[in-house]
């Protein structure tokens, strides 16, 4: 029976040559992608800078994103230094899905009424 | 009338541009449609010789944008259509010769009088490049399915987008369908899968390839030919028809080599 398959994929999934091609191209695009727009990784750190601080308060100044080579995988590391976590309560929760971050003081934007 | 500019472009050299131009110029003239090919090669001049034309040309496009001639005294007819035109590139001058916006108004003269431009884009992605995508509306990218012609490819993508050429068309050449099926060669869905752009077509290894470029008639020519075959789809697809896919398998397809398999069990 596995003679069968074989015979009808061919070598195909035994590790054959256009795998490993396959896996090293995938990995080297996300370089190469990442090479030509670093102006991404200034975005994303303040992305998530922004994500993170509606829990805690992280130091911007040392915060770190980059992309990490592990084998052939590729994992996108971002180093967050964390100064305090906020209490969570209800009230600071709604505050985070509002996204100012602050419970109860409007930033930037007028806060919505509820 | 107002035709469409297409540049035919690939980051890596050799891949099959010039090849892919001539077939399917020529493909979209026996369509009826009025064709003009730009070589924006400068330097490098080719299309002309795999169209058979090398030996008509007068005039050249620096020549054109330097006001030396007219534009229509330049164009030179092809032997088998006559709704099917070549510019030809300068070929003792540097890529600096034509600049990105004398490229774009040439091409606007060009599809006043045509339903297609196809500009043949040379290797890389300096001057030359940024010369040759100047004017397009659309682009094909060439690729052989192998890694560093894949990884140029979506070098390209980019570059593109940048010069805001959106959704760019992905033509596949060379295909070897025994090492595919041996599992050696990058297959359409690996390829598709890492670039994520859309399929115009795909084109099998063929020797009558280099046969036809010997004799200076595109293989579209040649109703015998795979690859002519190919690139007839692929001028149809362009000019906006539906054509299925064809397999590339010359032993008929995944079902049949089932059937036979089955056969070969009873
Ligand atoms: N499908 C095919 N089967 C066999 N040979 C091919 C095929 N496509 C292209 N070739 C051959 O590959 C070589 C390179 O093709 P071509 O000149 O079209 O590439 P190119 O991308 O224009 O190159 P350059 O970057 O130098 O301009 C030529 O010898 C051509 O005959
Ligand atoms: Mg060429």
């Amino acid at each position: 029976m596995f003679e069968f398959w074989s015979r009808l994929w061919g070598r195909q999934g035994a590790g054959c040559s256009k795998d490993v091609a396959k896996e090293r191209l995938r990995t080297v695009l996300v370089h190469d992608r990442a090479s030509v727009a670093p102006q991404v990784f200034e975005k994303l750190k303040i992305d998530l800078i922004r994500a993170a601080s509606r829990y805690m308060d992280v130091d911007e100044s040392r915060t770190q994103v980059k992309l990490h080579r592990q084998d052939s995988a590729v994992a996108l590391v971002a180093n967050m230094p964390v100064l305090r976590l906020k209490h969570y309560t209800e009230q600071n929760n709604k505050a985070a899905r509002r996204g100012d971050g602050r419970p109860g003081k409007a930033q930037g934007r007028p806060a919505p009424r509820h | 009338m107002g035709g469409e500019v297409i540049v035919i472009t690939s980051g890596k050299g050799g891949v099959g541009k010039t090849t892919a131009v001539a077939n399917l110029g020529t493909g979209l003239a026996m369509l009826g449609r009025k064709v003009v090919l730009v070589d924006a090669d400068i330097g490098l001049r080719n299309l002309d010789i795999v169209m058979g034309l090398e030996n008509r040309i007068v005039y050249d496009i620096v020549n054109v944008v330097e006001g030396r001639c007219k534009l229509r005294q330049a164009l030179i007819r092809d032997k088998r259509f006559d709704n099917l035109f070549l510019l030809p590139a300068a070929q003792s001058r540097d890529k600096d010769a034509v600049t990105p916006e004398q490229m774009k108004a040439l091409c606007q003269e060009l599809t006043r009088d045509s339903d297609y431009v196809l500009i043949d884009c040379p290797a890389g992605i300096e001057r030359g490049f940024k010369n040759a995508v100047a004017g397009a509306d659309r682009a094909v990218i060439v690729t052989t399915p192998d890694v560093s012609s894949v990884r140029d490819a979506d070098r390209i993508v980019g570059l593109l987008e940048a010069s805001e050429i959106d959704s760019p068309q992905l033509l596949i050449n060379r295909v070897k369908p025994s090492m595919v099926r041996r599992g050696d060669m990058l297959d359409i869905g690996d390829v598709m899968d890492i670039l994520a752009i859309e399929l115009i077509g795909i084109v099998p290894d063929d020797e009558d390839i280099v046969v036809s470029t010997n004799r200076g008639e595109p293989a579209v020519l040649d109703a015998r030919s795979r690859a002519g075959q190919a690139f007839r789809n692929i001028a149809r697809r362009l000019d906006g028809e539906e054509v299925p896919f064809m397999s590339l398998n010359e032993s008929g397809g995944f079902w049949s080599r089932l059937k036979r398999l089955v056969n070969i069990g009873r």
